[in-house]
């Protein structure tokens, strides 16, 4: 098993680097420095600045000098703030984001999961419709169009939650709602899909002809193989959340990465871009690497190889 | 009063392409200690008709549409879930036609094996475990207690359909109904998995309900024979009975298919045509497209009556047509046209 | 019936039928086919939810369609004069913070949505059926890499590749187009490949191969219409998919640039405003929910009626 992980683990490596060497290179082969757009400097002060970053060598020598500096934890400067470093901004809006994050990552499969099983196993009642006609709801209302409505519902026309900011747990629940919701109908139907799926197998009429209660056949029988579609669900669940987070922080006004990351695609900030797609690809690759290991956990066919 | 008495059970499955009548009026009874052979061909309803005793049909879209199945004075079709459970597992156990898909894949074989006794008896997890571990040295699995918490793909078929009869057994159950409990295994396993059912019979009293392609195996193990063709019941009776004076031409066609019954060199007799498909509405015979005898009455004449010839001995009542020949008579003649007619249109 | 041994003997396969040519087996194929396409259109009219989800979806193509040369309006036209007005007998829909017509603006998003949803998925559907047909066709080793590089795919941060597409080569409607649909390609070639994988077992393809076909006339002319069932399904699956990923990246203001609207841009000026004009979000947010809902429901229903096995019952 520990070998299984670091084979992962290095797969994993090997991933992000190519991501950053992709990113990098699209990034480098933009027209123009990331300093360009900054108003009324000299030619010459630009210059200064494009060698200061380095800017004056060529792409792939910046690659190996800026990817060095990651591995020491230095990201670079962010080239539309000009005073602060991507490393800082990071240290800064991380925590809000992973708190944002983790937050809705467990509403989506808290409400999503047991909402699955339990339309699974009473199929074709409105136990099954009333959550899943959510779910097909919940799915074609996206994060910017949920937001907005719950923004509209619960902060202006009940005023019952904050609409904006990030001060207190009030401020929470919105946007971990407008985030979790989305995904708790994916999770929702991939269970029930994935318990319909064990629960029409064979051997489930040989539990019952042994006379085992329905419960049983449920949680002993058949939960851990129709959970499987749900947890590998979660490696793309997270990516979504990432993304839908550049959607939710910007509509609550949530000081999180996500924010920064639209800033710095409408800004062209390269360091920032890069630091934060590395940042979101990292936690995305260690995602499914635990879901590489809670997949065999739970398939007894599958082994750690 | 006999441990099981089944009349005139109906299933049906109601799928969108149309009612797919795979019961349609089977009945039969058995004491403690007796074999049922229900052979018949793929299709005929063989299956269903045993997970209905055991209230297994898939509801929607399966349903039980009538009749009684009294199982020690109790009708199973009608009976609460929590009756019903008790009596699975515990007086009934059942061995499924396909090992491959018929053990848990997520779980160990210890704990399928030791599931039933665990919940239907007080004991506890250790005494329950070498339970498992002599049942399954009792079919003859070899290091049993080391392959005991194993998982079922580490076994082959014929090793996992041992896991199931082990497990069927393992509670005691007054009555086994064993589906096709040979079908995937090779020659010799077979006749071991056989003998290891007889034991059982002989040392408790089981009764046993087997279903099989193998009249060879019904007429060797076998008290009562069913047949059955297309949902419908052909022929029933003694082992003796329906071999030795077989009335209906199904059955009778039937026991010109056994290899051990035909000379040698010769090509192997295969019924002409195929079975009726079940999801359109029969009427009359269902076995007429194929029958060789000649038929004075109309297909969509009225289904043949059930009737008693002599002492439980019932067949379906051809008296439409002129079934009196010996078959061989039939058969040495020209094919009739008509069946040729039917097989090719199918 | 599952296996047959020496000793079961009971006849219930007919005799083995007269050996076929390759050419009368794939003509049967095509037989089995159409009937197949029959009995699914028969089961999807059966299905209530899926019917009303095409009649609505293709209303709301041709309204998109055709409505704005009948509304009498300019969508760019702008009467600053006249600011933003709640829906009213003149303005169906109202109107925005500079005037413009919200029924005529809504209508051109949506042409802009629905096109992004054609033209990236026809892109998805391109890469992703010869994708999957050419790694199941060939197996084997070929086909493990490849399939263990759509997994490798299937895990990553797209949206923010899409993203970084769009920083890098400026927001051309018709980059992100080739973009989206470079990126929703990967469900498709799943689809596709377990298709091939599964029909390649088939006679048919074997009889074909037996009489020398090239591989490339086999894919052409044998595999790729049997997996017409699936496909069709995720491409209408697709559609939304990568709608919704057009409508993200325009509410973020990196994808469909003003003046261009599309129901994403429509969307985020409507939450700008929210508080105030609220319909200015509600009814391009209500389209394209609507649009979704039916697009989803039909794939489901499709899915069902094409696959009757995979039905969720
Ligand atoms: N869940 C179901 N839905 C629809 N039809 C079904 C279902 N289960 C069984 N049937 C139909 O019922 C009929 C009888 O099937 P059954 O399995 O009892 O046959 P069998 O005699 O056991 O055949 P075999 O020898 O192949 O096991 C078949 O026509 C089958 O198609
Ligand atoms: S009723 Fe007629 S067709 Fe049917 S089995 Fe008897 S003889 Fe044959
Ligand atoms: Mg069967």
């Amino acid at each position: 098993m520990l070998k299984f992980i670091g084979k992962r683990f290095l797969q994993g490596i090997l991933v992000l680097l190519g991501i950053y060497a992709v990113t990098f290179f699209l990034v480098a082969a933009t027209p123009g420095s990331p300093f360009s757009s900054e108003r009324a400097i000299s030619p010459e002060i630009l210059a200064q600045i494009e060698a200061f970053y380095g800017y004056d060598k060529p792409a792939s020598e910046r690659f190996i000098t800026s990817l060095g500096n990651i591995l020491h934890g230095d990201f670079g400067p962010s080239a539309v703030y000009a005073n602060r470093t991507v490393t800082e901004i990071i240290a800064e809006s991380f925590p809000v984001s992973l708190k944002l994050g983790s937050i809705s990552l467990g509403v989506a499969l808290l409400l999503g999961i047991p909402a699955g099983v339990l339309a699974a196993v009473k199929k074709n009642t409105w136990l099954d419709y009333v959550p899943m006609s959510a779910a097909m709801a919940g799915i074609c209302l996206p994060t910017f169009v949920m937001g907005p409505l719950l923004a509209l519902v619960f902060g202006l026309i009940f005023a019952v939650l904050p609409v904006a900011g990030w001060f207190g747990p009030e401020f929470v629940i919105l946007p971990a709602a407008t985030l979790g919701l989305y995904y708790a109908a994916y999770f929702a139907r991939l269970t029930r899909g994935g318990m319909l799926e064990m629960l029409n197998q064979d051997w489930v009429r040989t539990a019952r002809a042994k006379g085992v209660p329905e419960r049983t056949i449920v949680w002993k029988h058949c939960l851990k193989g129709g959970l499987i579609p749900a947890i590998t669900f979660l490696g793309p669940a997270l990516a979504g959340i990432i993304s839908g987070s550049f959607v939710v922080e910007t509509i609550f006004q949530v000081p999180g990465l996500g924010q920064w990351f639209v800033k710095g695609a409408l800004n062209r900030d390269d360091f920032l871009i890069l630091g934060l797609t590395v940042l979101f690809a990292a936690l995305i690759v260690l995602m499914n690497l635990l879901v590489d290991i809670a997949q065999v956990a739970l398939n007894p066919r599958l082994k750690y190889d | 009063m006999p441990l099981l008495e089944v009349k005139d059970l109906k299933t049906s499955f109601y799928t969108r392409d149309g009612v797919v009548r795979a019961v349609d009026g089977v009945s039969f009874s058995l004491d403690k200690g007796e074999t049922l052979g229900i052979v018949g061909e793929s299709g005929s309803g063989k299956s269903v008709t045993c997970y209905s005793l055991m209230r297994l049909i898939p509801e929607p879209p399966g349903r039980i549409d009538g009749g009684t199945a009294m199982f020690d004075g109790r009708d199973l079709l009608t009976m609460g879930q929590r009756e019903l459970r008790k009596i699975r597992g515990k007086r009934i156990s059942m061995i499924f036609q396909d090992p491959m898909t018929s053990l848990n894949p997520y779980l160990r074989i210890s704990t399928q094996l030791t599931e039933a006794l665990r919940l239907h008896y007080d004991i506890d997890k250790k005494a329950a475990v070498n339970k498992a571990i002599a049942a399954l040295e009792e079919v003859g699995i070899p290091e049993a207690a080391k392959r005991v918490h194993n998982y079922p793909h580490e076994f082959s078929g014929g090793m996992r359909q041992r896991v199931m009869i082990a497990m069927a057994l393992i509670t005691e159950p007054d009555l086994l109904i064993a589906d096709e409990p040979t079908t995937a295994l090779d020659v010799t396993v077979q006749a071991q998995i056989m003998d290891i059912i007889k034991k059982r019979q002989e040392d408790l009293g089981t009764a046993v309900i087997l279903i099989t392609h193998d009249l060879g195996v019904v007429a060797g193990t076998c008290d009562k024979v069913n047949v059955m063709y297309g949902g419908r019941m052909m022929e029933s009776g003694t082992a003796e009975q329906v071999f030795y004076n077989a009335q209906h031409p199904y059955t009778r066609s039937l026991q010109k298919t056994i290899p051990s019954l035909q000379t040698k060199g010769e090509q192997l007799y295969t019924i002409p045509g195929l079975p009726p498909d079940v999801s359109k509405p029969i009427h009359g015979c269902a076995f007429y497209p194929r029958c060789p005898y000649p038929k004075t009455g109309l297909p969509e004449g009225n289904r043949p009556d059930l009737v008693e010839l002599n002492d439980g001995h019932c067949y379906a009542d051809c008296r439409f047509c002129d079934s009196s020949a010996p078959i061989e008579s039939v058969l040495s003649t020209d094919v009739p046209e008509e069946t040729e007619a039917a097989g090719a249109a199918e | 019936m599952t296996d047959h041994s020496e000793t079961a003997v009971l006849a219930s396969e007919p005799a083995p039928p007269p050996a076929h040519s390759a050419s009368e087996i794939a003509e049967e194929e095509l037989v089995q086919g159409s009937s197949l396409w029959k009995d699914a259109w028969s089961r999807l009219k059966k299905n209530k939810l899926a019917v009303a989800s095409l009649v609505i979806f293709l209303l709301i193509v041709v309204a998109c369609v055709v409505g704005p040369w009948i509304v009498p309006y300019d969508g760019q036209e702008q009467d600053l004069f006249l600011g933003a007005t709640a829906p009213s007998a003149e303005h169906w829909f109202g109107t925005d913070t500079l005037g413009r017509d919200l029924l005529v603006r809504t209508l051109e998003g949506g042409r802009i949505s629905l096109m992004v949803g054609l033209v990236a998925t026809v892109v998805s559907l391109a890469i992703g059926v010869i994708y999957g047909a050419t790694a199941g066709y060939l197996g084997g080793k070929v086909d493990s890499t490849m399939m263990r590089f759509v997994d490798l795919l299937y895990a990553l941060p797209f949206t923010i590749f899409v993203i970084l597409l769009m920083v890098a080569f400026g927001r051309s409607m018709w980059l992100m187009f080739v973009a989206i649909g470079c990126v929703e390609w990967l469900s498709m070639a799943r689809i596709v490949r377990a298709g091939v994988m599964g029909l390649k077992k088939q006679e048919f393809v074997e009889a074909a191969v037996s009489l020398g076909y090239s591989h490339q006339r086999i894919i052409l002319r044998h595999l790729i219409p049997n997996v017409l069932g699936p496909v069709i399904v995720i491409a209408t699956l697709t559609v939304p998919a990568v709608m919704l990923l057009e409508a993200f990246l325009s509410f973020l203001g990196l994808g469909v640039q003003p003046p261009n609207a599309s129901w994403g841009v429509l969307i985020n000026e409507g939450q700008q405003n929210m508080e105030i004009f609220p319909w200015l979000l509600m009814f391009p947010a209500f389209f394209f929910a609507l649009t979704l809902f039916c697009l989803n429901f039909l794939g489901d229903g499709l899915r069902d009626a094409l696959d009757p096995k995979s039905a969720k019952d």
